[in-house]
């Protein structure tokens, strides 16, 4: 069986930053990564979509051709599209790759697996024309698809950012429905100071926004009570502002309010996460290096706690230095050293943070959703079920699946886990971590029997 | 691309044709498959299996399994898969010749 001395799951910033500086010292590398090309969700595409389209989707996209370079290295083998469904025995890395499933040995192991949109149940956000902003992204990047007459709904800088990209294309939104109120950013203004620090983020909110107010976007902020109306497709976003009931028909809702570390592979491997109140949401538990508290795993990127895409480049980077010392390629001196300006990199990128927290949380009905919202996407599971079952007496995630299937469906509870960890923290008085999350188990991803009857014998089986 | 559909393409690109549930479609040849499909005027990818509720892409990621679609026999993520010639493409679980019971 091939080994290799690091891989790394997942090819967005962090993975790339990480494979770039781990070959550099002189290991061998297997990125794996599900899409047919490097760049993760944040450069999705970008080697073949920069010289397209850059200047639609600006700077900070094109910015990754930097990372992809760095991807063209001996000691570097990219697995694209490359589905990882399970990881054992420290490490065994079973994945599925054009039709085979195939096994890697490893040393030590980076998980890369960014972040996933926070879940956002609200009544109709299962029809048909509603997406996550970052689905509305994703077919800007890579396909050069834009939704026309699109309501975007939700709070957060990268709502405002697919909005400013729609309107470069001359297809603006013809709505914002903005969930923040003005008391979030008269709280967020204590965190003036780190917003200060990252003043370039700043500038550029500024910018989007004078970018929508001159497409003549309305924005409809402190929106609440908002459900998606339709029959076999999402027809109208109805909401209540200032008090008047608003109605705007659309195809297309992008939903968004922040996204959430990717914690499926961390969990399978029994690292420990914690709850981020800040965040609002669970995060491993991690060294300054990103290793975790299982021997041999580390977390770098979004999927280590949400920092942004140069963050993640440089935790990427700083679990590359400690997995090198580890194996003996960098003296820990050297490693201090060269880990000492990407710390400080590090802590101008996060300084904006905790104001862009609280000047935009979380959108609160969708954290608590009303009984008759849809929860569990896969199984149809409300959220009047999951309070139904804690008056049953249900304390923890894991009894949800016994009792009505929820996050038992394809997408393993992805998009129904903290909804379900928040709702039963609400009825049970408890908090989010003495409630827990999930149990994730292999298969992550489904797999074929065709697969893995295509997978190449290993040694084991030769010897029996 | 299909003038009816919100999703607009931005370029213009090589076309192939495929069939979803029988329908001949002309599609950009190696764009993401779920993208092509929504700018093509698809609008149920699949039905739930508890209610038979139509869905359609979420994430586009390949985490939600919302855009399952069936090709030559496999139930597929259509976000994960690009667009090739040929492809006979229907909602998962639901062709009429279903053998489960010949």
């Amino acid at each position: 069986m091939k080994h290799r001395d690091l891989a790394i799951i997942g090819a967005g910033p962090a993975g790339m930053a990480a494979a770039a500086q781990a070959a550099a010292l002189g290991l061998s590398v297997s990125v794996l990564d599900e899409q047919p090309r490097a760049g993760g969700q944040i450069y999705r595409d970008v080697d073949r979509v920069a010289p397209r389209r850059g200047a639609i989707l600006g700077q900070d996209y094109t910015h990754g051709i930097t990372l992809t370079a760095g991807m063209h290295h001996d000691t570097i083998e990219h697995l694209a599209k490359a589905t990882v469904w399970a990881i054992e025995d420290e490490f065994r890395i079973s994945y599925t790759q054009d039709g085979c499933a195939a096994q890697l040995d490893v040393d030590r192991l980076l998980l890369a697996t960014g972040a996933l949109e926070r879940p956002m149940p609200l009544l109709g956000w299962t029809l048909p024309g509603v997406m996550t902003a970052g689905a509305g992204q994703i077919l800007l990047k890579q396909s050069g698809v834009v939704a026309r007459g699109a309501v975007l709904v939700g709070s957060g800088p990268l709502l405002y950012l697919i909005a400013a990209q729609m309107v470069r294309t001359g297809t603006p939104p013809i709505a914002m429905v903005e969930t923040q109120a003005t008391a979030n950013m008269a709280r967020a203004i204590r965190h003036i100071g780190g917003a200060l620090r990252g003043w370039r983020y700043m500038a550029k909110g500024l910018k989007m926004l004078g970018d929508i107010k001159r497409a003549q976007v309305p924005r409809y902020t402190g929106a609440t009570e908002i459900t998606i109306e339709g029959e076999t497709k999402a027809e109208a976003v109805c909401f209540s502002h200032k008090g008047q009931p608003r109605r705007i028909p659309c195809d297309v809702v992008y939903l968004h309010h922040g996204v959430v570390p990717n914690t499926q592979a961390a969990r399978s491997l029994g690292v420990s996460h914690r709850w981020h109140a800040g965040q609002s949401c669970f995060v491993p538990t991690l060294s300054v290096w990103g290793q975790s508290d299982v021997a041999g795993i580390f977390i770098a990127g979004d999927g280590a706690g949400i920092g942004g895409a140069k963050a993640a480049e440089h935790t990427g980077r700083l679990a590359a230095l400690k997995v090198a010392q580890e194996l003996g390629r960098l003296p820990a001196s050297e490693r201090d050293r060269m880990a000492a300006p990407l710390r400080a990199s590090l802590s101008r990128e996060l300084a904006v943070r905790p104001f862009l927290d609280a000047a935009y949380p979380p959108c609160a009905e969708a954290l608590h959703p009303a009984d008759p919202t849809t929860i569990c996407r896969c199984e149809e599971v409300t959220a009047g079920d999951i309070r139904g079952y804690a008056k049953l007496g249900c304390v923890g995630p894991n009894q949800t699946k016994a009792l009505g299937r929820a996050g038992m469906g394809p997408c393993q509870g992805r998009y129904c886990g903290l909804t379900v960890t928040a709702l039963l923290a609400e009825a049970n008085g408890q908090t989010p971590d003495d409630t827990g999350y999930y149990r994730i188990r292999p298969p992550l991803k489904p797999v074929t029997l065709g697969e893995l009857a295509a997978m190449a014998p290993t040694q084991q089986d030769a010897v029996e | 691309m299909n003038p009816a559909s919100p999703f607009l393409e931005l370029e213009d690109t090589p076309r192939v044709d495929v069939v979803f549930q029988g329908t001949p479609l002309s599609l950009p040849a190696g764009m993401n498959l779920a993208a092509a499909l929504l700018s093509a005027g698809v609008e149920a990818f699949r039905h739930t299996p508890v209610s038979g509720s139509p869905r359609a892409p979420f994430c586009m990621m390949g985490a939600c399994f919302d855009c399952l679609v069936e090709i030559n026999g496999v139930v597929r993520q259509a976000c994960m898969l690009e667009v090739a010639e040929g492809l006979s493409i229907s909602h998962p679980h639901e062709a009429e010749d279903d053998d489960e019971t010949s």
